[in-house]
């Protein structure tokens, strides 16, 4: 019984994600005593895996594919059965979420979502993971003999374990669907939050749109996603998709960066798995800071702009 | 039309999340419950169909009775009828397994969830209930339009938007765009008195496998006190995040 990763990429790149889910894979694979086998679909150099511990990488190479929950999660399901596992590792990005569910469906699995740790028992399977919107965590045993595990982003460390692997192309059968991709948006030239290790975040207390530009702006000198709280979003100063939070998107980055935002229960349940948290706002009594690692009391509108220039310098010095 | 839509009863945003002593349960001493916040979008993109469409509304629940008042909101709201799944909830396989009879007993054309339950976030449900009943799913779905048997949907992608498009029956898990939040509809006083009035049938459970138990929950860990820094001395703050925190 070997564990099967489903290791995605963008646009033939893995992603931290990706590295994240294999070297969970291979921890697991150690554990049990068994082999490591990843499947991916059209990544350019599926034979980097082997860095990870892959010990066989299964490859499926379409030029005219595009993701398809229901045809990809049938090409995993197939790779399951051929290398004879009943344990998938798949990570927490939207696709991933989109797919998990539809594997365990089909091997009467046990899913567990958001797993941020090696199982800590194997008789019975037990895994940690967060519930209530990271408000706690609860262990949870898989009872199935069939197990798919939807691992947490940023909780489980890359680690190189170098292997000779078996690179194999894989021609699975295709499942019809009346899903049809007609068209996808991206945002250019933008990070995405779901990818991004530093997220600086805005909310409303900096007024108006415009003085998002300084928001902006510091996120580019970090190489940072921008967010926004809740009534920013709603009140049409920054779009839907930068809204983070319980009800928004859950944010797991090294570093967070909330600016004038005050720390609602609600904000705070989205953004807390995230390693660091600054917080710059005017009150010092802004419920925020009782979660924060690194606060300042301060006016963004004179905070920011410094902040900028200091980083600036700093990136210099450091290049 | 014919509409299922999955309603999660769950704790209130703000609750405090606190365990049984032994920490196997939940504790909801003082919690106030509420219709699960994803669920609520797809309930009032239902009600639109309701009212533009003439498409009839069913609101699911698997829960005991302590769910009746939730099911009693969306009636409120505009649902035509509600049935809940006199069970408790005990994980997503479980569930799916529950909404998947009731849906074969009622030709449906069309279920809608949330994505996610704020309280065990699963994230599960939907996509299992697709794969039982061999039906299309979409996920994250952030806008929906039906005309005749076919579906436009977009979903939100990792750093955009994807359109698609499917035909009916589906199930669609959806979050906000779904509706704006300024159309979510609240009840008035004419819903809830109509809503007294509205079926609410129990319907006993099936008997089905679970694949998972939670032995117990853990709270967070305490957070160690928050370092100050002096807004004059944005050095140090930049010190702390290259050399202590190492994120920069
Ligand atoms: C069901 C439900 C779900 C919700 N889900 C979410 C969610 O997912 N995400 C979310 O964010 N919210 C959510 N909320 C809303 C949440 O309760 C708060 O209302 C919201 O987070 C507040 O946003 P804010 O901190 O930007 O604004 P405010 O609470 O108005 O705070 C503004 C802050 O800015 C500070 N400030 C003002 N001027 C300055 C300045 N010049 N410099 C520095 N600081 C300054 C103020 O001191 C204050 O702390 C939800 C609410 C409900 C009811
Ligand atoms: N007990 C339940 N009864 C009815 N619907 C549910 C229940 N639990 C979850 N759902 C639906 O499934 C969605 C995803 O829930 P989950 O898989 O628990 O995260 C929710 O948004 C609801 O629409």
């Amino acid at each position: 019984m070997s564990v099967l990763v489903y290791a995605d990429n963008s646009e033939g790149k893995f992603k931290k994600s990706a590295l994240e889910v294999v070297s969970y894979g291979k921890a697991l694979a150690n554990q049990l005593n068994t082999d490591l086998t990843v499947i991916t679909i059209n990544a350019t150099e599926p034979e980097q895996l082997q860095k990870y511990g892959a010990n066989k990488i299964l490859f499926v190479k379409d030029d005219s594919f595009i993701f398809n929950a229901k045809i990809y999660a049938g090409i995993i399901t197939e790779a399951a059965f051929t290398s004879n596992t009943n344990i998938i590792i798949i990570d927490s990005s939207t696709n991933g979420k989109y797919l998990a569910p539809l594997l365990a469906a089909k091997f009467n699995a046990g899913y567990v979502s958001n797993v941020v740790s090696a199982p800590s028992n194997l008789t019975p399977f037990t895994v940690k993971r967060k519930t209530f919107s990271n408000k706690a965590f609860s262990n949870t045993v898989i009872t199935a003999d069939s197990k798919v595990i939807g691992l947490a982003k940023n909780a489980f460390e890359v680690k190189e374990d170098p292997t000779t692997a078996e690179v194999e192309e894989f021609s699975p059968v295709l499942l019809s669907t009346s899903v049809k991709s007609e068209s996808i948006e991206k945002a250019s030239g933008k990070i995405a939050i779901a990818d991004a290790d530093i997220v600086v975040s805005g909310g409303r207390g900096l007024k108006g749109p415009e003085n998002f530009k300084m928001i902006e702006e510091l996120a580019d000198v970090l190489g940072a996603a921008t967010a926004c709280s809740k009534p920013v979003s709603d009140m049409g100063w920054r779009p839907h998709g930068e809204h983070v939070g319980q009800t928004g998107k859950p944010v797991a980055a090294n570093l967070y960066i909330a600016i004038a935002i005050s720390g609602a229960i609600q904000h705070l349940a989205g953004v807390n798995a995230s390693k660091t948290k600054v917080v710059i706002n005017t009150d010092p009594e802004a419920p925020f800071f009782k979660a924060a690692d690194y606060g300042i009391v301060g006016d963004a509108f004179e905070v920011v702009p410094q902040l900028i220039e200091k980083l600036k310098a700093f990136k210099v010095e450091n290049a | 039309m014919k509409i299922l839509v999955c309603i999660s009863h769950v704790p209130d945003t703000t609750s405090k999340i606190n365990f049984t002593s032994d920490s196997t349960e939940f504790d909801t001493n003082g919690v106030q419950f509420v219709i699960n916040p994803y669920d609520e979008f797809a309930l009032t993109r239902a009600i639109w169909f309701q009212e533009k469409q003439g498409a009839t509304v069913t609101v699911v629940n698997v829960g005991d009775a302590s769910t009746e008042p939730t099911l009693r909101k969306a009636l409120a709201i505009g649902a035509d009828e509600a049935i809940r799944i006199d069970a408790k909830p005990t994980d997503g396989f479980y569930v799916a397994q529950q909404i998947a009879e009731v849906y074969r007993n009622g030709e449906y054309d069309l279920i809608l969830t949330g994505k996610e339950s704020i309280d065990y976030n699963g994230g599960m449900v939907p996509g299992l209930l697709a794969s039982f009943l061999d039906i299309d799913y979409i996920n994250a779905c952030i806008g929906l339009e039906i005309e005749g048997n076919a579906v436009s949907a977009s979903r939100e992608i990792d750093g955009g938007t994807e359109k698609l498009s499917a035909t009916l029956p589906i199930v669609i898990a959806g979050q906000k765009g779904l509706v704006e939040e300024k159309d979510l509809k609240i009840p008035n006083m004419r819903g809830i008195m109509m809503a007294r009035k509205k079926p609410l049938n129990v319907v006993p459970a099936i008997e089905c496998i679970t694949t998972t138990q939670i032995t117990n929950f853990e709270k967070n860990a305490e957070k160690s006190a928050c370092k100050m820094v002096d807004a004059d001395n944005l050095d140090e703050l930049i010190n702390l995040l290259h050399n202590e925190a190492k994120v920069i």
